[in-house]
């Protein structure tokens, strides 16, 4: 498509094709098929069951340990299975918007990222799960793969975009900091799968930290500075925050983990990790402080359940960055109850909330788009409120904030949470897959025959 | 930056939502009378917001960039789209029906998002960039089919 786009429809002078040389790259269709990100939403939420089956059937041993393989295969279900899952189909989704440039192939770099990714992540969780199975090697190799082909894929139509749009920044960084965390993480699998001597607490916490406070929250902060005070209506970021704060965040993350890694040989870089961790943890919770007062001065009356997952979503960054500095104030190391509720927050607090209400605003909307664009769009299309049901999207709210909050009072009582909070993560993830799926019902009812009223 | 294309156009995408906004809060609370009126005041700016992209700006556009099945046509098809969405909110205010005035006015809320996103993003800054010594007059011609 784009390279239609590229040739000149009419006539034009010298200057009219400098001009277009300038601007060949840049177009604004390309959005790709419903299926690409559609397929990649609708498996996300499998993955989630796939977490809470796993923390229902270990019980209370789950939680003895971070460490433990339970913990680690229901950490990776989570943050591969559903954060990478859905934040990747977004990307795919969103580049050709705000980036003005699309992922070249994405039909094809779609179906295979997608396909890796699960494959991968079901591997990796099963080698945790299931030691004497050899699935690491596989899962290394998978995974690997599918974040080369996304990345590269990224990147190509990252390095085409216009540097000036503020999403764009955050983006790049946010993609920056994925390729770290993959680098790191494929370190970590491949010294335990050949048994190699590393410093794997130390790996760790900085696979840990490239993972979520980089790939994550730097793709939430860059594309939240765009679609907050758009889809939510509420005034914009101040310009200060939009222009350095993602770059901040990218260069106290780096600063972070230099010291952390010389801190052994350099009495400075002991000295300074603990700070530079604390102004990492200011750069976010300036990012909810401010979203959340904007979300007060919104336009719209109506409530909104975006905002409501939002609002989850920097009420834990602001817990995360509080226990956060509370881990670093205590001289005999921090207690594991504390280190699952940091996880907890950040990964189901901060990720999945913000995720799922962004979904529920876009699975609606492009349901609606495509179907527009449809032969069957000529008839009468049902709108976004009847795509997804408002009720059962506010019960699978609910369900969500029970998890949550089931799930954080099981790292501090595991014999008479662990159940519980499993069960709630499972029905959640089950109405959310639910609700997803009717739209797709729906979209393909309405193709196949025709809006039924 | 005063006088660009990206400023002037921006700032009555805000009018713009500005008065759906009203509309919807109006309907929200039951005020039909007051949603009606608001109603009629955004489509009003924004019609004529479309009629001074579709008439000036882009075929200035695609004349200097030879564009013409480019950016340009994406945004007259939002254009299309969002005109019967207007009808359906028309329809809506006149039948009384709040439940589907709120989940239409919902759908076009998004739909006008992401379609001021790309222009603000893209198709604006292009313009500025390639008409650059039109601008002025372009904005004046579109001021005079867009009164303030």
């Amino acid at each position: 498509m784009a390279g239609r786009q590229q040739k000149p429809q009419t006539a034009a002078g010298a200057r009219g094709a400098a001009v277009r040389m300038g601007t060949a790259t840049l177009s604004l269709e390309q959005a790709p098929p419903i299926s690409v990100p559609l397929r990649f939403f609708l498996t996300a939420p499998l993955f989630a069951i796939a977490a809470a089956l796993a923390l229902l059937s270990l019980g209370p041993a789950v939680w003895a340990s971070r460490w433990s393989a339970g913990a680690l295969a229901v950490t990776h279900l989570m943050t591969l299975g559903f954060l990478a899952m859905v934040m990747i189909g977004a990307l795919m989704q969103m580049l050709p918007v705000v980036a003005g440039t699309p992922v070249a192939q994405a039909r094809r770099v779609g179906g295979m990222v997608h396909a890796l990714l699960g494959l991968g992540t079901l591997a990796l969780a099963g080698s945790f799960l299931a030691a004497r199975v050899p699935l690491l090697a596989p899962a290394l190799a998978l995974l690997a793969l599918a974040f080369v082909v996304f990345i590269g894929a990224a990147a190509g139509s990252l390095v085409r975009a216009r540097a000036a749009a503020i999403t764009v920044r955050g983006i790049r960084f946010s993609i920056g900091a994925l390729g770290v965390t993959v680098c790191l993480g494929l370190l970590l699998g491949v010294g335990r799968s050949w048994h190699q001597p590393l410093p794997v607490s130390r790996l760790t916490a900085l696979h840990l930290a490239w993972g979520l406070l980089g790939w994550v929250g730097l793709l939430v902060v860059g594309v939240g500075f765009q679609v907050v005070p758009m889809f939510q209506t509420t005034p914009p970021y101040p310009r200060i925050l939009t222009g350095q704060l993602t770059r901040a965040i990218f260069v106290t993350l780096l600063l972070w983990s230099s010291a952390q890694c010389l801190s052994g040989h350099l009495a400075l870089a002991h000295e300074s990790a603990p700070a530079l961790a604390c102004l990492l943890g200011l750069g976010y919770a300036v990012f909810a402080v401010t979203t959340l007062a904007l979300q007060q001065q919104r336009r719209r009356e109506m409530p909104d359940i975006t905002v409501r997952f939002w609002r989850i979503g920097m009420a834990s960054l602001l817990a995360c960055t509080a226990l956060g500095w509370v881990g670093l104030c205590r001289s005999q190391g921090v207690p594991i109850s504390l280190e699952f509720t940091w996880g907890i927050l950040a990964i189901l607090g901060f990720g999945v909330s913000v995720i799922s209400g962004m979904l529920y605003k876009i699975v609606p909307f492009l349901v609606w788009l495509h179907l527009q664009a449809s032969p069957s769009g000529r008839g009468k299309l049902p709108n976004m409120k009847q795509i997804i049901p408002e009720r059962r999207v506010y019960i699978q709210f609910w369900l969500h904030l029970a998890a949550l909050l089931l799930l954080a009072g099981a790292a501090w009582m595991p014999r008479l949470l662990a159940y519980p909070a499993a069960a709630a993560l499972g029905f959640s993830n089950l109405l959310l897959w639910l609700n997803l799926m009717s739209a797709w019902r729906l979209y393909t009812r309405i193709l196949a025959g025709g809006f039924p009223g | 930056m005063v006088d660009s294309i990206y400023s002037e156009l921006s700032t009555d995408h805000r009018h713009c939502d500005d008065l759906l906004g009203a509309a919807e809060n109006q309907v929200h609370r039951g005020d039909w009378l007051s949603a009606g009126k608001s109603l009629q005041d955004f489509l009003g700016a924004t019609l004529r917001h479309f009629e001074a992209e579709e008439t000036v700006l882009f075929p200035a556009f695609e004349m200097r960039t030879g564009q013409a099945m480019g950016p340009t046509r994406i945004m007259r098809t939002e254009h299309e789209q969002m005109r019967a969405l207007f009808e359906d909110l028309r329809r809506d205010i006149e039948s009384r029906d709040r439940g589907h005035y709120l989940g239409s006015s919902e759908t076009l809320l998004t739909l006008l998002q992401q379609h001021n996103l790309k222009e603000e993003q893209v198709l604006y800054p292009m313009a500025d960039r390639a008409l650059a010594s039109e601008v002025p007059e372009l904005l004046q011609r579109m001021r005079a089919d867009r009164p303030a």
